[in-house]
């Protein structure tokens, strides 16, 4: 910020980095080591390095919690109108300091008394290999040394607040990502490109999991380089880009979806068949997490029952094509059946949205809810065994066909699952500008006052769910294609609820933001396995992490962005409005 | 103005209306003719919110029957009854705060399919109140109340209604903004909408319409020309605030 001299003089003294903010989250940070080391995360995470030898996830793990009260701490907090923007300095340093020898004065106390007591009968996760981790194997002696890492690992939190921008970003990223890479050797290596020239992952990873100093060196260095590199250029290209016009404009369009769909066609290719699965899952929840965004996000319908349209679809489709139905197999081809998947969807979505569309927010949701246990336990029954085959599900749903093609294995089911993923994303985007698209989003701002303005509420809400039904059944038809086979334990509450979780993390409403989160939010718990167990705990960190602190997603829509940060403004519209008027208050 | 031998554009014929087992408008009759504003008064629970949902077709009346320019219209569903001429602003503006002006305004239009017709009405708007036109890309919910309230009437013009109902326009604001409201009012009348307002200020409504019906427990028990009411001293005592 420049200001000239006279503005200068009138602002009020910077407010400076909060001391007792940096002692407040030193304390969170405590709990948290504490946390981690309680809940077993330790342990298991220990087992996994991430630079061999020196460094495991589970030390990482413990030492990002100071460090991220430390940055917390070490942040200024934001320059108000007619404040002077405040200083860097040591006090940045100082305050994550604090906070970093908080929660290493918490973890040292938490360690040394779980050391001498046993408290393993309660915590049973406080097994005597978590206790080795906790001293280094150095009885307290070793908790100190961790202690004192923490204090500084909470400085270097502050300290990052010195740095300018391009460098703070270079920094961070590079660390993020030696940390990533050392975590995802599995994606590495399993690239057909590495795979074959085996002396590339050997000089990043060795022989294990696991980057090696110098593949942490390597991979750190050539982040750190293309951040910096690249910190503005990005931004200014697409600028350009964005600027271009008439001829200029579609040319770049096409080349760019030219650029889109070689890279798509190859992309399984040099993935391999492992990441190719992975992908495969995280596209039917990319198109499931599309379809609830229209239900959700567009419409403002909150449906926590998602997955029992899922399970019309897997379910159609293994009735219609499997030779082994129970009741009546017809045995169409994958192709034939999309017709009567989206009839059987759309019908579903109609018995659904029915009942419901008088129904609005919690109440909604709590109804949908139970909608959505009710499909699992009717294809689970055994009254309806005869039709879905109960519990033992359908079997022997044959592969896909296109043309001369089988679709049968992960690399050749990306095709099909990312055409639909492609095409239902341009609905979105079509429909978000579409009449229905603006009924949507005035009912979500006052349904009462749409409706007055001639929206027709019963058909704009029967639209979203029925949308969202086909988009869900699709994927669900495709899952089934996929694994070969139904079984109502697929279609749990889980499903609806991790749907969700994606949708709100990525960004509702917004089509990238959902796409973003159904790949991090899939994928990349599918390819750290290992620490399964953890997994809902992730996403629950992160669900409340979001909602704190960035509510309208990684990638909100604009819209969407405008409603949650709606507050701020309307007050200063308030006051506008209060100096506009009258001061004597009304009647 | 003439009452008597035009065809009325808006009719509440002997309209009775109930929630569940409790009658709320007992054999309303009200008629309100082209280029009028005609207002509707009185006090909490008299049943006037209930006229409007009735007319807008929200609760069917359980006897009598709503006309729209000889047409009836009751029964039908809320969606038709705007489709064939019917808008509303609604109490406290209610905008879509988090849509931009514009978008509140195509929301206005949302019924119409002739959209050379569309363009031309929000010119009309932007002619009326050319602080809207101003505002056109800014949130709803950023604008002052005074503008506020324009974009609610512009929101309602958009639907090019034959009458143009208004909730308590004076609900909640600073006597500033009621008076500005009520010169929109009339300002929207001039340029030929014809307006039912339904207030509780019946000084200020009173003064800018033709003619006034008295609502009370859910009956008219008056009606006549502004000036009549304002000088009927069962008016003056019950509504008019003066003691003699």
């Amino acid at each position: 910020m420049s200001l000239t001299a006279a503005e200068t003089t009138e602002l009020l003294p910077a407010r400076e980095v909060q001391l007792d903010r940096a002692v407040r989250v030193g304390l969170i940070g405590g709990l948290t080591a504490m946390f981690i080391v309680t809940s077993g995360m330790l342990e298991t995470f220990d087992l996994r390095m991430i630079v061999d030898p020196i460094l495991s996830l589970g030390y990482v793990t413990l030492m990002a919690a100071p460090f991220a009260v430390g940055y917390v701490a070490g942040k200024a907090p934001p320059v108000l109108e007619g404040y002077a923007a405040p200083s860097v300095g040591a006090r940045n340093v100082q305050a994550g300091a604090i906070a970093g020898a908080l929660t290493g004065a918490i973890y040292a106390l938490y360690a040394l008394i779980i050391h001498v007591l046993d408290f393993s009968s309660v915590f049973i996760k406080l097994t005597e290999q978590t206790k080795k981790i906790v001293t280094l194997d150095m009885g307290a002696g070793g908790v100190l040394i961790l202690a004192l890492v923490m204090a500084v690992s909470g400085a270097v939190g502050g300290a990052v607040h010195l740095l300018e921008r391009r460098w703070k970003r270079a920094v961070l990223y590079s660390a993020f990502w030696v940390v990533m890479f050392g975590l995802l050797e599995v994606l590495v290596s399993q690239i057909a490109f590495v795979r074959r020239i085996s002396a590339v992952k050997e000089l990043l990873y060795g022989t294990d999991a696991g980057l090696t100093l110098i593949g942490a060196v390597i991979i750190g260095g050539l982040v750190f380089a293309a951040y910096y590199y690249l910190d503005g250029r990005v931004r200014a290209a697409t600028r350009r880009a964005m600027a271009l016009e008439g001829q200029q404009r579609r040319r770049f369009i096409l080349i760019s979806l030219g650029v889109a769909i070689v890279f798509l066609a190859v992309l399984p290719q040099i993935l391999g068949p492992f990441l190719s699965e992975v992908l495969d899952l995280a596209g039917v929840f990319l198109l499931m997490a599309l379809g609830l965004n229209i239900v959700v996000g567009f419409a403002g319908l909150l449906d926590l029952g998602y997955v029992a349209f899922f399970a019309v679809g897997a379910y159609t489709t293994a009735i219609l094509t499997s030779p082994v139905s129970p009741k009546w197999s017809p045995e169409l081809s994958f192709w034939t059946a999309i017709p009567f998947i989206i009839l059987a969807a759309a019908a579903a979505g109609v018995m659904v949205g029915t009942p419901v569309l008088r129904l609005r927010g919690d109440y909604l949701a709590i109804v949908t809810l139970g909608f959505g246990e009710i499909a699992r336990i009717l294809f689970l029954s055994d009254a309806l065994k005869p039709y879905f085959g109960g519990a033992q599900g359908m079997l022997l749903i044959p592969d896909i066909d296109i043309g001369p093609f089988t679709i049968d294995d992960s690399i050749s089911f990306f095709y099909p699952i990312y055409a639909f993923v492609i095409l239902f994303a341009y609905l979105s985007y079509a429909l978000q500008d579409s009449r229905v698209g603006r009924a949507w989003m005035a009912m979500r701002e006052d349904e009462s006052v749409a409706e007055a303005m001639g929206v027709n509420i019963v058909a704009a809400k029967l639209w979203a769910f029925v949308i969202g039904a086909i988009f869900a059944a699709i994927g669900g038809a495709l899952f089934a294609h996929k694994i070969g086979s139904v079984f109502p334990e697929s279609f749990a509450i889980l499903v609806s609820i991790t749907v969700l979780v994606l949708i709100i993390v990525g960004g509702m409403g917004s089509v990238p933001g959902v796409t973003v989160g159904a790949l991090a939010l899939v994928a990349l718990p599918e390819l750290l396995r290992e620490f399964a167990e953890f997994k809902f705990l992730f996403y629950g960190t992160l669900l409340i992490f979001m909602m704190l602190n960035r509510p309208e997603g990684f990638i909100p829509s604009r819209r969407r962005a405008r409603e949650l940060h709606l507050d701020e403004v309307e007050q200063d519209a308030w006051l506008a409005q209060a100096a506009e008027q009258d001061p004597a208050p009304a009647e | 103005m003439s009452t008597t031998d035009a065809t009325p554009v808006l009719e509440l014929r002997s309209v009775s209306t109930h929630y569940g087992p409790i009658q709320v408008l007992r054999d309303v009759d009200v008629a309100i003719y082209p280029g009028e504003i005609v207002c509707l008064l009185g006090g909490n629970a008299s049943g006037k919110t209930t006229t409007l949902k009735t007319i807008l077709g929200y609760v069917k009346p359980s006897s009598g029957s709503v006309h729209l320019e000889g047409q009836r219209i009751s029964g039908l569903p809320t969606t038709e009854v705007v489709e064939r001429g019917i808008s509303m602003v609604p109490e406290n503006r209610r905008l879509f705060k988090r849509m931009t002006v514009r978008e509140n305004l195509e929301i206005g239009a949302y019924l119409r399919s002739d959209r050379d017709a569309v363009e031309d009405d929000y010119e009309r708007v932007f002619e009326l109140f050319p602080r809207v036109k101003e505002r056109l890309h800014q949130r709803a919910g950023t604008l002052s109340g005074g503008e506020q309230q324009m974009v609610a009437v512009g929101r309602a013009l958009m639907a090019r209604p034959s009458v143009l109902l208004m909730d308590e326009p004076s609900m909640g604001l600073a006597p500033v903004l009621v008076q500005q409201n009520f010169d929109i009012i009339q300002q929207i009348n001039q340029a030929g909408t014809t307006v039912f307002v339904v207030e509780q200020n019946a000084n200020m409504a009173l003064s800018i319409a033709d003619r006034g019906y008295v609502l009370q427990t859910g009956r008219i028990v008056l009606s006549d020309h502004s000036d009549a009411l304002l000088s009927n001293p069962e008016m003056q005592r019950a509504y008019l605030g003066q003691i003699d």
